[in-house]
């Protein structure tokens, strides 16, 4: 019962905190209407058996909102002393959020404990007596090495990429040079003088 | 399957990626003094890779990956493209820009993403192999900086190519969840009752997707810009190597995984078929910059290969694996000579007028360039009328007679521009000479080449023998 009612809030929230990204007018807005919709996809990712997977959205999609919301911030040239005036505005709106969400956690946890959707009628059935992570990384590091190898290359093209296309010699900077720094014995920089009184210095 | 065997049978890519990662350490720590250094090494590495793939013995990695002759036929084209395509790089960089140490590193990722492609049986190997390469294919479309065109060519490149890729995606996923596995042969067993509309979405999607990276009409408008922008040599690595590598997966694609669906998707080639050869004629007849027309006529040639692949027979993909190997020498030959293309002041210039009058002032070279024409539009004595027969022959015998008719009538259509470089360049005014070539390289490709492409006959057995087991290992 509890599962039903989970899974009907979850998706109606899911989608309709996804058409309220798109149709909001203020990019913070629609930043938050996103943290909801990866809020309530892990809920359903949860309901299914997926813990791993909706541990991992909560844990990299809010970290990659909070990346997004700073882009939001820096490309939309928005005004922060007015955003800090409205805070009464948008703190209301995000109490509520975070009360849903909240609530949410209650609820994703009591249909948890009361165990998850039957799934018997996929195809790859997963054996109950292991987590995800440990199927997960059984099959990663065996069955599918060949592919987890691949793409570390294809992260690595990635790295060199963006420093081939960025990375600039700049002339006219002076940077540390650490074996010149050591190499200097004091005779290259100290003179010792045995200055007689009343003369001139010579420079 | 052990691991040690399976290791083994992907030692190409072992040995590539390896290598890749050494030369990047190097690199990295010499600087670009080390270019000429990372080059040679990287075409020794190639040539290594090469005989490493004659080892072949069946699956690796529980199915993620099959070596067979069709992969070894597909890879030892790919290197040698990937090879000739190092050899003449470094003297544009050191002209345009400046030669980069990282250059040769990005070529022998690209390789190793190509080599998965042609080895994929699995959705998964696929996927990651075109994305391996696409994503180097995109930094080396831009790697001159400071020219914008280049900058231009790869974004343009990178965002469609992402588009394209994220159809792939979908498509996969579809056939994934309509089939329940990403093997091949699975998707092959699970179609084996009749397709269903999941599955047929998933096609649809999964060929214009692959169709992209062949750059096939309809997915073809990046080609012509980015060809255009990129660097010349990186141009040339993509006219030839990534082509053969497209053209391989697709035929493993077909005639494995989705072998059971030929009715659906040979509707699908044979539009794109037709589609691209007639495009492909067509839209280079206006051109006056010597790459976009070799873009437009790399359309029109993957078109006359699909031919082949419509056919869905062992005599088809043959077809269109001879024609693979013969377009290779016609595009490298060709790519050489636009390399000559300097002016006075040693720089590279594209206008196709600068060619005219090229015969009274280096006739070798218009003479290469001629051969390298006359072959490129299929006229008989010389080598590429051979695998252009062989596909039409493919396609009347699985009883695609009009597809072949049109084809033919369509390769009559694109000999008009190759005449009209040979006119520019045998009967037109002379324009100001080009600069002597300081190089024996690119003399010694557009040589090499033109010989092949004139004496080739005496190959055919060889090559014939090599395209029939190649199709063999997927029937």
């Amino acid at each position: 019962m509890i599962q039903t009612f989970a899974f009907y809030m979850f998706a109606l929230l899911l989608l309709t905190a996804g058409g309220l990204v798109i149709l909001s007018r203020n990019p913070v807005h629609a930043v938050l209407w996103l943290i909801v919709a990866f809020f309530n996809a892990a809920g359903l990712m949860l309901l299914i058996g997926a813990e791993f997977i909706a541990m991992l959205l909560v844990i990299v999609y809010v970290g990659a909102v909070a990346v997004l919301f700073l882009f939001v911030v820096m490309m939309l040239d928005i005004d922060f002393a007015e955003l800090r005036s409205g805070l009464a505005r948008y703190g209301v709106f995000g109490f509520l959020l975070a009360a849903v969400l909240a609530a949410e956690i209650i609820v994703a946890e009591g249909a948890w404990s009361a165990g998850k959707i039957d799934l018997a009628g996929r195809i790859a059935a997963v054996s109950g007596d292991r987590t995800n992570i440990e199927a997960m990384g059984a099959l990663l590091y065996s069955k599918y090495l060949y592919i987890f190898e691949a793409s570390g290359l294809v992260l690595l093209v990635a790295m060199i990429g963006a420093i081939v296309l960025t990375h600039r010699e700049r002339g006219g900077t002076r940077p540390q040079n650490i074996s010149d720094q050591v190499k200097r014995r004091p005779e290259d920089a100290v003179r010792m003088v045995n200055q007689p009184s009343g003369q001139g210095v010579q420079l | 399957m052990s691991f040690m065997s399976s290791f083994v049978l992907t030692l190409p890519e072992v040995i590539l990626s390896a290598g890749a990662i050494a030369l990047m350490m190097v690199a990295a720590f010499a600087g670009d003094k080390a270019e000429g250094l990372c080059r040679w090494v990287a075409i020794a590495l190639l040539a290594a890779a090469g005989m490493a793939s004659f080892h072949h013995a069946g699956e690796a990695f529980d199915g993620l990956y099959r070596a067979d002759d069709f992969s070894l036929y597909a890879k030892l084209l790919i290197y040698v493209a990937a090879a000739v395509s190092l050899m003449l790089s470094p003297r544009f960089f050191s002209h345009e820009d400046r030669p980069r140490a990282e250059y040769p590193v990005l070529i022998l990722l690209a390789t190793v993403g190509m080599g998965m492609m042609v080895s994929a049986v699995d959705l998964l190997t696929l996927y990651v192999g075109i994305e391996l390469n696409s994503l180097s294919a995109y930094v080396l479309a831009s790697f001159i900086r400071k020219d914008e065109r280049a900058a231009e060519a790869g974004l343009k490149y990178f965002v469609l190519g992402a588009l394209a890729s994220g159809i792939l995606l979908y498509g996969m996923s579809l056939l994934y969840g309509f089939s329940g596995t990403t093997h091949y042969a699975g998707l092959a067993k699970a179609m084996a009752d009749g397709v269903n509309t999941g599955e047929l979405f998933g096609l649809v999607f999964v060929m214009a997707g692959l169709a992209f990276k062949i750059s096939a009409v309809p997915f073809h408008m990046w080609t012509p810009d980015v060809y255009e922008g990129a660097p010349t040599p990186v141009t040339t690595f993509f006219a030839s190597a990534p082509k053969v590598a497209g053209m391989a997966m697709l035929a493993r694609m077909t005639t494995v995984a989705l072998g059971p669906a030929a009715a659906q998707w040979q509707q699908i080639l044979i539009f794109m078929a037709l589609a691209s050869v007639i495009l492909g004629a067509v839209g280079a007849m206006g051109q006056t910059n010597i790459k976009r027309l070799l873009a437009y006529s790399s359309i029109n040639n993957v078109g006359f290969a699909l031919v082949g692949l419509a056919s869905g027979t062992p005599d088809g993909v043959s077809a269109t694996m001879t024609y693979m190997a013969v377009y290779v020498v016609m595009t490298l030959g060709s790519f050489a000579c636009v390399l000559h293309m300097r002016d006075a002041d040693g720089h590279y210039v594209e206008d196709i007028a600068s060619l005219s009058g090229l015969s009274r002032n280096n006739k070798a070279l218009a003479a290469g360039f001629a051969i390298l024409m006359f072959s490129l539009a299929g006229i008989p004595p010389l080598l590429g009328f051979w695998p252009k027969l062989l596909v039409f022959f493919a396609a009347t015998k699985a009883g695609l007679f009009p597809l072949a008719v049109i084809a033919a009538l369509g390769s009559v259509v694109g000999a008009y521009y190759y005449l009209k470089i040979i006119k520019t360049m045998y009967f037109d005014e002379p324009a100001p000479a080009y600069a002597p070539a300081q190089s024996y390289v690119e003399a010694g490709v557009v040589a090499v080449s033109a010989v092949l492409l004139v004496g080739g006959y005496l190959l055919i057995p060889v090559l014939s023998a090599a395209s029939a087991a190649a199709a063999g290992a997927l029937f």
